[in-house]
This record gives C-alpha cells, sequence and structure tokens, in this order.
C-alpha cells in the first residue's frame, strides 16, 4: 500500500532551513557591487511640485538619482486602473506618494542625503475620512471620489419595510489594520538595457510584479524576471506593493548600472505600505415577529486611499459577504469604494469581508433583541440552507449545517451555562465578563468569473531519478503551500513525501499559477496539481513503461526510460471551471464563489470597567473547511488568523494626521503577544468538496473573519454596552462607559 | 587593521569560536553579526527592541542585537541561531519547533526558538503562565502562538523534564 500523506502532519518541507536560520530571505542576498536605494516621498496630502532641491553637506555627485523622467516605460504600477505613479511627477495625492529615489553605497550616507532632498509642494485641500470623501469636501479622484460601486438587489426592499414587525437600523466603522508581517518588504534589483531586468524580493504574486515591470521598463516579457525569496509573512501586504518597491529598486540599478538593494525599515514600511481598508457599514433590517428575516438593506462604504490599487476587488468581496450566512427574501447592498488623500488601502486577509461581517454580526444580535429573541435562537431561524438563494442570487448546492457548527461552537463554549453564571457573577464585580459569537463564511478562490479569467496553471516534471518538481508561481509565506502541494503531488503519484520537490518562484522558470491570494492556493492550484500529477503518471502508463498499480521504485524506472526515449516529462494543467457554475458581471449576479468555508466563533472576555481593558480568556473557532489536507498546518491557520483577529478588535489601531500614520512603529502600534492571547480551541468539520485536491476548500482568509464580532459581542454582553467601532481600545471603551461614544 | 578610521577591534565569541570583530563602536550587533560574519539567521523585525527577532544570547542572556552597541560585545559569549545545532543534530527546542508547527513564515522563528532556549534554561519545567510571559518579547504574527507553546512544551517532554 502506497503511504497516505492527506490528512497527516509531515514536517514542513522548509521547516529544517527555518529553524536553523539557514532559510534565505530578501536581506540575506548581498552582490558584490551593490547600493542601497532609498526613497524620498512627499510628507504633504495633496499639493502641485513646485521643486525638488539637493541641500546640505551631501556629496550628491556621489548618488544616483531617478526621478519621475528616468523611466523608460510608463509612469504607472500596472494592476487594474492605471493612476498610480511609480514616482510622482507634477502632483502628489497622499503623504507616502514616492518622488524622488536615491541610492549609494553606504547606507547611513545615503540615510543623510534622503533627509537632505526638499521637495517644495504648494499644498491643495485633501481629504481624509469616508464622511468627507462622500460628502464632496474636495473631489480628489474622478468626478466624484467613487473608485467603484456595486449595487446587489434581491427580491424588494422596499415592500418589505412596509410589511415588518420591527426594523432595526445600526451603523458599524472599522479601523485600518496593518499587516505587520515581521519581515518588512524588500527587493534587489539588476537592471541593464541589455540584459533586462530581474529581481529577488518578499512578495506574493510574481507575476503581479512582472506585469507592473513590464510596463515600467517598456521591455518584452522575457527580459523581466522575478524571483520570490523566502517571504516572512504577507497577509496581503506582499500582494501589490512589491510591485512598487521592485520598480524603484530596478529604476535605480538601471540607471546606475549596479545591484540595487530596498529594504524598508519597519517606520517606513507600516507609513507607506498598505493597509486594510477602514470601512462605514450601515445596517436596515426587517424582521417578521417571529423572529425571520424579511428585508436586509446595507450600506458599505470602504476607505481606498488615494489611487484604485486593488479596492474595486476588495470592494467586491466585502459586498459579497455583507449579509453573511442568512436567508433573506429582500436584500439591497450598495457598496462604495472612495478616495481619500491617504496612502491607498489594499489587500489584507480576508480582503473586505472582515469590515462587513463585523458590522453584519454586531448588528444580527441587535435585530434578535429587537425580535426578543437570543442571538443564537435568532440566528438558528434565518441560517441559510442547502438549495436556498444566497443575496447575489447564488443557489447554495453543497450540504451546509450552521446549526451544527453553531450548537457545537456553544456547546464548546459552555456558552449557555456561561452567560447564565457571568450575569450573577458580573453584578458584584468591577471585572465583567462576557461571551459572544459571530457565525460567518468565506468565499474560497477569486470571486465570481475570476478563475476563469486568470486561467493558471501548474506544470509537474519528473527528474530521470524520479523525483518529481511542482512548478508553480504560488507563493509559500508561511501558510504551508510547499508543503501541501507537495502531499497532494505524494499521494496523487504514491510516491514519498520526499521525493516531491516544489521550485522555487522565478517567472523565468514556472507557469503563472496565480496570485497567492484569496484562499485559494490550497483549493485551487492545489487542483492544479492534483491534475497535473495525474497527467503525468498517465502519461507513464500510456507509454507502456508503467503498470496501474505501481511500486514507487517501478515508477522511478519508468522516468528515467521515458526520458531516455522521449526526452523530458512533464506534464501541464490549466484551470477548468467547474461545471454549471455562472457568474454575471453586468448584473452582480450567479455563483460568487465555487463553495464557502463556513464557520461559529465564540470568544469569552472580561472588561475591567475601571482600567477599560478587555482580554479576551478563552476563544473556540468551529469550522467546516472541506478535506483538512495538514491538520496541524490548518490549526496554525486558524489559530494566526484569531490573534490578528483579536488585535483587530482590540489593540491594533492606526493613527491618523493630515494623511499620516504617526504611530508606525511597533512600540505604538500594538499586535497581540504571547501573552495577549487566550487558549485558541480549534475544531474543523469536514464536508469534502468534490472539486478542491481531495475535498480541500480555502482556508487562509476565514478567520479573521469572526474574532471581532464574537469579542464585542462579548463586550455587549459584559457590560449592556454595545459598541459599534474597532478597534475597542481603552479610550474607545471608556467613552462607551460611560455613554459619550459617537 | 587598514580599516577606515573610527573602526574598533571587538573580542568575543561567536558560537564558540573566538573573532574579533572590526566595527564603529556604536554599530549595533545584529548588523555586525548579519555582514562581518554572515551569521544572516538573526533578523532585523523593528530596529527598536519591540519584536525580538534580531534575539541572540549573550553571556546566556536573551537581548536584542538590535539594541546592543557593538562595544558592549567584549569578551562576551554570543550564541546566534546557527550555533545551536550541532552539525545535522538539531536542538530539542528545533526539533519540537518542526515537529509541532511553531515555525510557518520562519522570520520570527530563530528568535523565538533561541527565546525558547534561554526560558527552558532559567525554567526547566515551566507553567503555562511562565511560557506565555517567557516569550512575550518576541512577536510572531503568523501561529497566534499556539503552536509555539506546545514546541516548548514537547521540548521539555523531549528533554525528559516536564511529564
Amino acid at each position: 500500500m502506497p503511504k497516505r500523506y492527506i490528512g497527516q502532519s509531515v514536517p514542513r518541507k522548509e521547516g529544517r532551513e527555518k529553524v536553523t536560520g539557514r532559510a534565505r530571505y530578501v536581506d540575506d542576498l548581498t552582490f558584490p557591487g551593490m547600493l542601497y536605494g532609498a526613497t524620498v516621498r512627499s510628507q504633504v496630502a495633496r499639493g502641485q511640485i513646485r521643486g525638488i532641491h539637493f541641500e546640505g553637506s551631501v556629496p550628491w555627485d556621489e548618488f544616483t538619482i531617478v526621478t519621475a523622467r528616468d523611466i523608460p516605460g510608463k509612469n504607472c504600477v500596472a494592476l487594474i486602473l492605471e493612476d498610480q505613479p511609480y514616482l510622482a511627477a507634477e502632483q502628489v495625492n497622499h503623504p507616502e506618494e514616492p518622488i524622488v529615489l536615491l541610492a549609494h553605497a553606504d547606507r547611513y550616507l545615503l540615510e543623510e542625503a534622503r533627509r537632505a532632498v526638499r521637495v517644495e509642494i504648494e499644498p491643495l485641500p485633501a481629504v481624509f475620512t469616508i464622511e468627507e470623501s462622500l460628502a464632496h469636501k474636495e473631489v480628489v479622484w474622478g468626478e466624484n471620489n467613487v473608485f467603484k460601486s456595486f449595487l446587489v438587489t434581491r427580491g424588494d426592499v422596499e415592500s418589505a419595510w412596509k410589511q415588518a414587525d420591527f426594523i432595526v437600523e445600526g451603523e458599524y466603522h472599522t479601523g485600518a489594520q496593518e499587516q505587520l508581517y515581521i519581515e518588512p518588504n524588500g527587493m534587489i534589483a539588476v537592471a541593464t538595457p541589455q540584459d533586462g531586468v530581474t529581481v529577488w524580493g518578499s512578495l506574493q504574486c510574481p507575476f503581479y510584479v512582472h506585469k507592473a515591470l513590464v510596463a515600467l521598463f517598456g521591455l518584452p516579457k522575457e527580459k523581466v524576471r522575478v524571483v520570490q525569496m523566502e517571504t516572512g509573512g504577507g497577509f496581503g501586504g506582499k500582494e501589490e506593493y512589491p510591485s512598487m518597491i521592485a520598480g524603484h529598486a530596478a529604476l535605480l540599478a538601471w540607471k546606475s548600472g549596479r545591484p540595487v538593494k530596498i529594504v524598508y525599515d519597519r517606520a517606513e514600511d507600516m507609513a507607506a505600505t498598505t493597509k486594510r481598508h477602514p470601512s462605514r457599514t450601515r445596517h436596515r433590517t426587517a424582521v417578521s415577529r417571529d423572529g425571520k428575516l424579511l428585508a436586509m438593506g446595507i450600506d458599505f462604504v470602504i476607505d481606498g486611499g488615494a489611487y484604485t490599487t486593488l479596492s474595486p476587488v476588495v470592494l467586491s468581496r466585502g459586498t459579497i459577504h455583507a449579509a453573511g450566512p442568512y436567508f433573506c427574501p429582500n436584500v439591497r447592498i450598495r457598496g462604495r469604494a472612495v478616495a481619500t488623500n491617504l496612502p491607498p488601502h489594499g489587500a489584507f486577509r480576508g480582503f473586505g469581508a472582515p469590515q462587513s461581517i463585523f458590522a453584519l454580526e454586531c448588528h444580527m444580535n441587535e435585530v434578535a433583541k429587537a425580535a426578543g429573541l437570543t442571538p443564537d435562537e435568532f440566528r438558528r431561524r434565518n441560517f441559510i440552507e442547502q438549495g436556498q438563494t444566497s443575496a447575489v442570487g447564488q443557489v447554495i448546492r453543497e450540504r451546509v449545517d450552521m446549526r451544527r457548527l453553531l450548537d457545537r461552537a456553544l456547546e464548546l463554549s459552555d456558552y449557555h451555562a456561561k452567560t447564565k453564571r457571568l450575569a450573577a457573577e458580573n453584578a458584584h464585580s468591577r471585572l465583567k465578563k462576557g461571551i459572544g459569537f459571530a457565525s460567518f463564511m468565506h468565499g474560497a478562490g477569486f470571486t465570481g468569473s475570476g478563475e476563469e479569467y486568470l486561467a493558471s496553471v501548474v506544470s509537474l516534471e519528473a527528474t530521470p531519478e524520479g523525483r518529481v518538481r511542482v512548478l508553480a508561481a504560488s507563493t509559500e509565506m508561511g501558510q504551508g503551500t510547499n508543503t501541501v502541494f507537495a502531499q497532494i503531488a505524494a499521494e496523487t503519484l504514491g510516491l514519498d513525501y520526499e521525493w516531491i520537490e516544489v521550485a522555487q518562484p522565478d517567472t523565468a522558470a514556472v507557469p503563472n499559477s496565480g496570485p497567492t491570494v484569496a484562499s485559494r492556493t490550497c483549493m485551487i492550484v492545489g487542483k492544479l496539481v492534483e491534475s497535473a500529477a495525474l497527467g503525468l503518471k498517465q502519461t507513464l502508463i500510456r507509454s507502456g513503461l508503467l503498470r496501474e498499480n505501481y511500486e514507487p521504485a517501478e515508477f522511478r524506472q519508468a522516468c528515467r526510460k521515458y526520458i531516455e526515449q522521449f526526452g523530458p516529462l512533464k506534464s501541464t494543467s490549466q484551470y477548468q471551471p467547474p461545471p454549471g457554475v455562472h457568474w454575471d458581471d453586468e448584473k452582480y449576479q450567479g455563483d460568487a464563489y465555487g463553495t464557502y468555508a463556513w464557520a461559529v466563533y465564540v470568544a469569552e472576555v472580561t472588561v475591567d470597567t475601571i482600567t477599560c481593558e478587555v482580554r479576551v480568556d478563552d476563544f473556540v473557532a468551529v469550522q467546516e473547511v472541506g478535506k483538512v489536507i495538514h491538520p496541524v498546518l490548518a490549526t496554525g491557520q486558524i489559530e494566526g488568523g484569531v490573534a490578528q483577529g483579536i488585535g483587530y478588535a482590540l489593540f491594533e489601531n492606526v493613527v491618523w494626521q493630515e494623511g499620516r500614520m504617526v504611530n508606525a512603529q511597533m512600540t505604538n502600534y500594538i499586535m497581540p503577544t504571547s501573552a495577549d492571547v487566550p487558549p485558541i480551541r480549534v475544531y474543523f468539520e469536514e464536508n469534502p468538496y468534490p472539486h478542491g485536491p481531495q475535498g480541500a476548500k480555502g482556508i487562509g482568509e476565514l478567520p479573521m473573519d469572526g474574532p471581532a464580532p464574537a469579542i464585542v459581542n462579548a463586550i455587549e454582553q459584559a457590560t449592556g454596552v454595545r459598541i459599534p467601532r474597532i478597534p475597542v481600545t481603552p479610550e474607545v471603551l471608556l467613552e462607551a462607559l460611560e455613554g459619550e461614544l459617537v | 587593521m587598514s580599516e577606515a578610521a573610527g573602526k574598533v577591534s571587538v573580542a568575543c565569541k561567536v558560537n564558540g569560536k573566538p573573532v574579533v570583530l572590526c566595527a564603529y563602536p556604536m554599530a549595533r550587533l545584529l548588523d555586525v553579526l548579519r555582514e562581518e560574519l554572515r551569521l544572516t539567521g538573526t533578523k532585523e523585525g523593528c530596529g527598536e527592541g519591540e519584536c525580538g527577532a534580531c534575539s541572540v544570547l549573550l553571556d546566556g542572556e536573551l537581548v536584542n542585537s538590535c539594541l546592543i552597541p557593538v562595544l558592549q560585545a567584549e569578551g562576551t559569549d554570543i550564541t546566534t541561531i546557527e550555533g545551536l545545532a550541532s552539525g545535522d543534530q538539531l536542538h530539542a527546542v528545533q526539533e519540537a519547533f518542526l515537529a509541532c508547527g511553531g515555525a510557518q513564515c520562519g522570520i520570527c522563528t530563530p528568535g523565538m526558538v533561541l527565546a525558547a532556549v534561554n526560558l527552558l534554561a532559567q525554567k526547566p519545567s515551566p507553567t503555562d503562565a511562565e511560557i506565555r510571559t517567557g516569550l512575550a518579547g518576541n512577536l510572531c504574527r503568523c501561529t497566534g502562538y499556539m503552536r509555539i507553546f506546545e514546541a516548548v512544551i514537547a521540548a521539555c517532554q523531549r528533554t525528559g523534564i516536564r511529564s
């Protein structure tokens, strides 16, 4: 019997390199003759550039200096719209906008020089909040400050308001959140007009960077090469901004003729690179006397910052998830992404869904209250079921049992007994305890027809020794890509896990398996690994060199013979949508996702009513994610996401001043430490998804959605006060407890 | 030495070997380890002593090497992540991190492993609360710390100290 690998916690592929310090990240590389690069930024939120002055006693002739005029191709970071320049030429639209690049071999002199560049800017009026942008306090983008809007309609909301027994309204806000990967962004570039451009860096999406560099330099595709180094965390923060840094490093390398390294320090990384979109959500909900949802009106707005970047896509996911795992016959969701003069906001694990789900899951507790039901009973009456249709018109074909997930989560957390007990105890203590939960789902893979457009490709190749290499552009950034791909290939081919290698993502050597985002790597790309592996096996069997039920030694022999007789042995697989999946981009209706992961999370908190600190004491995470490929990795994904969600709910507060993040330090932007996290108890239900590898669904983003509303609902139970915004810092809680929160 | 003016010689031991470092007196130990000795397992996460990615053991104490001027290393005995394993034989804590999933992206791992080694040197059988506070100076954004706690406990069991 061949060994089984699916469902087994095999050692992480690159784990040994990581625990010994041998794993190579971008800052661990040096090249002979290498220069360091630095970026001079606007510091003014919006204005016209009037002049650039190189001042101080800096030996300027030793420096490579690049401005917009030095750009050989298009001065825009190619992504969705072409509105964001690599280097501002005339106007700046946010305070971290790059204007001048400098390079020098001496890092200390470089920093002195960066401070000695004075950019003269004539300020223009700017907008800094969603409210200011919507009110057109100043039009700073396009005709109306709106990057993108969606309108999702189902049934007839207007007539439903008239039949409602209760109507409940609420407004909810979420703040920006910094990804705070522990490895800051960085790139090294080598670039000459003869050989083209090569970059090595910390990044999630090699072909995004590739596309951007091709446009920036006006080079043919084959003259641009992007190599991913070991990447010290991404969480979405290395999805788009690496294209900017790669371009900057390459422009300096192109002009100087020397390799150039740009590694951001923590302050620059936090202030200048993308963060999670702040949001405002307004809910108006009609409910019947027996606690059935009749209508949901949702107005969802996110702050996109100064340029379009990925905001339309973030908005799309946030909009689709805004009505949650509930059935409601009448729904109207308006989603808008608006412009401000903040640095562009971007991808962060969850991608719009944590924002809209926070609002929804707080609001559902308020609706339950109005209908005279407990939060759990209200949800039981409204959970979507197999065969029902979602807000965007998707008929849920898969088996879904939210009631079971809810029951299990409430039982594991001892929710009902604690609810009673804590209420009695709270009466006599300054420490108020509460328990709260959130129920939610997260779509896996790109939205709608996104996967069809991507048309991702994976190849497997065998060596004469019978080793198999997985060739894909999907990156390892801690989540376990290498390990999971090797497990899937080993299981499919009946080979030892050790005989599978996963190639380093390098655009010159691997096919485009798409970006490493959207909880798609295991489910979508893993499925391509599986089908390419099947193709490889079939090739050998059809060539007559291998029998059906082979031993690993026979496979190795067959590989050798095949390569001797026919040359390279390679199998390629390209994405095909599952049958019967339809999406209408115009009407925004149809199968938004091939499948969803479903979950109920429960948080228990202690609120100190004197210091206004909140502590999470216990956390239960129950989810259905299809087949679990690797229990330890999957559990680790959930635990890590929950910890980020706790930070999002309580600690992580980006403080803005005139469009700048002024607490761009780990000292005063606080993420959870080992002393701040509760026991995080993770439970999986398995319901194999037929179109995922061995039944797997996406998992990466799911755990970001639930913690914040669960915690805020727990705070409400503890204190009786609904706090409609996160993060719930002690200052926010103090105002709320004193009834002064606006 | 024919180095630039202002540099000083600092004699110390790194991973058991005597070395003489040549650097500006206020150069960060982190940079000297990474650039002079090419010991790149020690990472920079924040440069201000908050994240612990640059942790090394200096005379048996866990320090943030981004906050140590190299001059302060004179006469000391320094252990970096590269000095932990004996050849191919991993340290029990490294083994435990591998087995329990304590490393994800790996950038905090060298510092975190050294913090765990340091914790176990001081408290061979730590309570859960001692593990939490013992590692609180080392930030991890991937794991939510649960797998790391488990690795520390597994390392104790491996060395037979905690049952």
